[in-house]
């Protein structure tokens, strides 16, 4: 079991409020992503929930018990640092047994447990090497090898794959996947990334500057973001936004468009406009330009575009993809 | 100093401190052999001559020897285990968030720049001495018998008083060290379920072995060579109880005028200082590769 409540969870420092009274809950076998642009709170969060920061008011629930006062290792959560935090002068086998040793477990058991993480990770031949003398990709491993034997009810990601470059980054994201349905375990995982975040999560949390924008499932924070920040964070390449004149003919303070609900063409549409840069990825082109009056619009055009920079072109939104904002920025529905 | 033409430069510049710090060693470890194969004492001048071993077999035939060299280990090794079981304590102390840090961290940094003449001064005459000294008043008040340190337990007091001049050192150094431990390494400890000892013995002692090994290694150099607390508090008596091999030499040369012996004795410190050199690069040396 690994069911987590906050509730009216509150972390100030000195007089620095850095998440303000927050609810949320976790469910058993959930794997939820923080996600929010950096120093907007999520480690803290993690850190709160993992006991390695005091919380200033509110509470913590695990599993229904009060564990608002119970010290981190006594939770049962098992945790994976953005450094990895492995011990550097143990060698791998060492690092994955330190919980279980520190457990007072059998050592015989213990060695059939790491062996057994050593196997699922692919880290078998690596178990007498040093964690210095690993690559960033099998450190990872190592620091999820930790986690993994200790059985947690939960396990807090922190921002895991930073370290990584970009391909290992796109590998060990399907491991961590896979890894969750493998062992069906609660995770909390935490980054900027909101790739990571849609590709990975059954439910997203939207931080921003320590406050929920938006909890739910990739697809619904994507169609029906609640308010504008959501609207701009979630989606890849961001979405467009228009204010002024022509937000009015549709009754909002802003609207807001993303670059693959734009039609370009050359010969007609609503919105004139002048080509700036193309990015040519192949499989699509996204194409910068600037509309007279609106300001730049980002458009994604599937597969290979013939678009030169000075190009004019026409832009038509799709009218059931345009997302509505009020002053505030709110959605409106 | 990727290049062969800025490595011959690099060899260029740096030769001619090279030379001079080889002179400046050469030439007294030269002088010190010569004068040790000569029998030239102060008090009969004009007689120097060859005398082979003599001085050698003199000096390492006087039983004030055998009782120097086992003084001198005790004293580093005294010294050595203080420092740095009390640095280690004391580093975690200091390492922990307190009111008036600055000024705590600085009151211990401060025994370091009193000179070892006047610390072993204020230790013999205010700590020790057995009538005015404030362990005698303590002894009084509590109806005790003064203890006469420097009397009964000369070796122990100096160690005692070295300890003393030696652990901001330590500390200092230590302490460095344990603020470069990664927090994230601790906070993972302590998710594993470390508590604070685990976590000591597992992840800080562990980061702390190369500095505790600089320790070790500096701190060596300098306690071989331990005197101006001898000569200021017990001139190495009662008898040789404190006698270590540096006071040894300098009684032998300038107390009693013999400078081939003192030099003999000299030659003989040097080698002994390089086995205790060799014997610690073997046990520790690999702590400092990384
Ligand atoms: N120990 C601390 N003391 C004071 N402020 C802190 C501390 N830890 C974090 N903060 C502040 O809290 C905010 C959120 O930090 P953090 O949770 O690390 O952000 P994120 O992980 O989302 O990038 C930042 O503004 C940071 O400066
Ligand atoms: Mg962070």
């Amino acid at each position: 079991m690994g069911r987590i409540t906050l509730d009216k969870v509150r972390k100030a420092f000195g007089e620095v409020e850095v998440i303000p009274p927050l609810d949320l809950t976790i469910d058993d076998g959930e794997f939820v992503v923080f996600v929010g642009p950096s120093g907007c709170g999520k480690s803290t969060l993690l850190r709160l929930i993992a006991g390695l920061e005091d919380i200033t008011s509110g509470q913590i629930r695990i599993d229904r018990e009060d564990a608002t006062d119970v010290p981190p290792a006594k939770r049962g959560l098992a945790m994976v640092f953005q450094s990895y935090a492995l011990y550097p002068h143990m060698s791998v086998r060492k690092n994955i047994a330190f919980p279980l040793k520190m457990a007072g477990m059998d050592p015989t058991e213990i060695d059939k447990r790491v062996n057994e993480a050593a196997s699922v990770l692919n880290l078998a031949q690596y178990l007498d090497r040093r964690p210095g003398q690993l690559s960033g990709g099998q450190r990872q491993r190592v620091a999820i090898g930790r986690a993994i034997v200790r059985e947690p009810k939960a396990f807090l990601f922190d921002e895991p794959l930073s370290n990584l470059d970009a391909a290992l980054r796109v590998n060990m994201r399907l491991e961590i996947s896979e890894l969750h349905q493998t062992l069906k375990t609660t995770m909390i995982y935490v980054t900027h990334d909101q790739v990571e975040a849609m590709t990975m999560a059954d439910k997203i949390v939207v931080l921003h500057a320590g406050r929920i924008e938006q909890v739910g499932s990739p697809l619904e924070l994507y169609r029906t973001p609640r308010n504008r920040f959501v609207a701009g964070f979630i989606g890849s390449p961001k979405m467009n936004f228009v204010e002024g004149a022509e937000a009015a003919k549709y009754d909002a303070h802003s609207i807001g468009i993303r670059p693959e609900h734009v039609d370009m063409s050359r010969e007609s549409g609503v919105w004139q406009g002048r080509v700036g840069v193309s990015e040519h990825l192949g499989s699509d082109t996204f194409s910068h330009v600037h509309v007279d009056g609106i300001g730049t619009i980002n458009v994604r055009t599937s597969g290979e575009v013939d678009v030169r920079h000075g190009d004019t072109v026409w832009l038509t939104p799709t009218a059931a993809n345009i997302h509505r904002f009020d002053k505030e920025g709110l959605a409106i529905r | 100093m990727a290049t062969k033409h800025s490595r011959a430069a690099a060899r260029l510049m740096i030769s001619p401190a090279v030379l001079l710090l080889l002179g400046w060693m050469i030439v007294p470890l030269a002088m010190t052999l010569y004068f040790s194969f000569q029998r030239y004492n102060l008090l009969m001048p004009g007689m120097e001559e060859f005398t082979g071993f003599t001085n050698y077999r003199f000096f390492l035939t006087d039983p004030a020897f055998f009782a120097a060299l086992l003084h001198t280990l005790q004293l580093v090794l005294g010294v050595l285990v203080i420092t740095i079981v009390g640095g280690v304590l004391l580093a975690l102390l200091l390492d922990q968030p307190f009111w008036g840090q600055g000024i705590v961290r600085i009151l211990v940094i401060a025994p370091f720049f009193v000179m070892p003449t006047v610390s072993a001064l204020v230790w013999k005459n205010m700590f020790l001495n057995p009538v005015n000294g404030l362990f005698a008043h303590i002894a009084k008040f509590f109806g005790l018998q003064p203890y006469d340190f420097l009397a009964q337990a000369p070796l122990a007091s100096i160690i005692g008083i070295v300890s003393w001049q030696w652990l901001p050192f330590a500390t200092l150094i230590l302490l460095t060290a344990l603020q470069s431990l990664d927090q994230e390494q601790l906070e993972a400890a302590e998710m594993d379920g470390a508590g604070p000892m685990s976590r000591f013995t597992y992840i800080m002692l562990p980061h702390l072995a190369r500095a505790i090994t600089v320790v070790i290694l500096i701190q060596t150099i300098f306690l071989l060579s331990v005197f101006a607390e001898i000569l200021v508090t017990t001139n190495g008596g009662p008898g040789t109880a404190s006698t270590n091999l540096t006071y040894l030499i300098y009684v032998q040369s300038l107390l009693q005028f013999d400078v081939g012996g003192g030099s003999a004795g000299g030659v003989v410190a040097i080698i002994l200082a390089n086995i205790v050199a060799i014997f610690l690069m073997r046990m520790i040396g690999k702590n400092l590769e990384s």
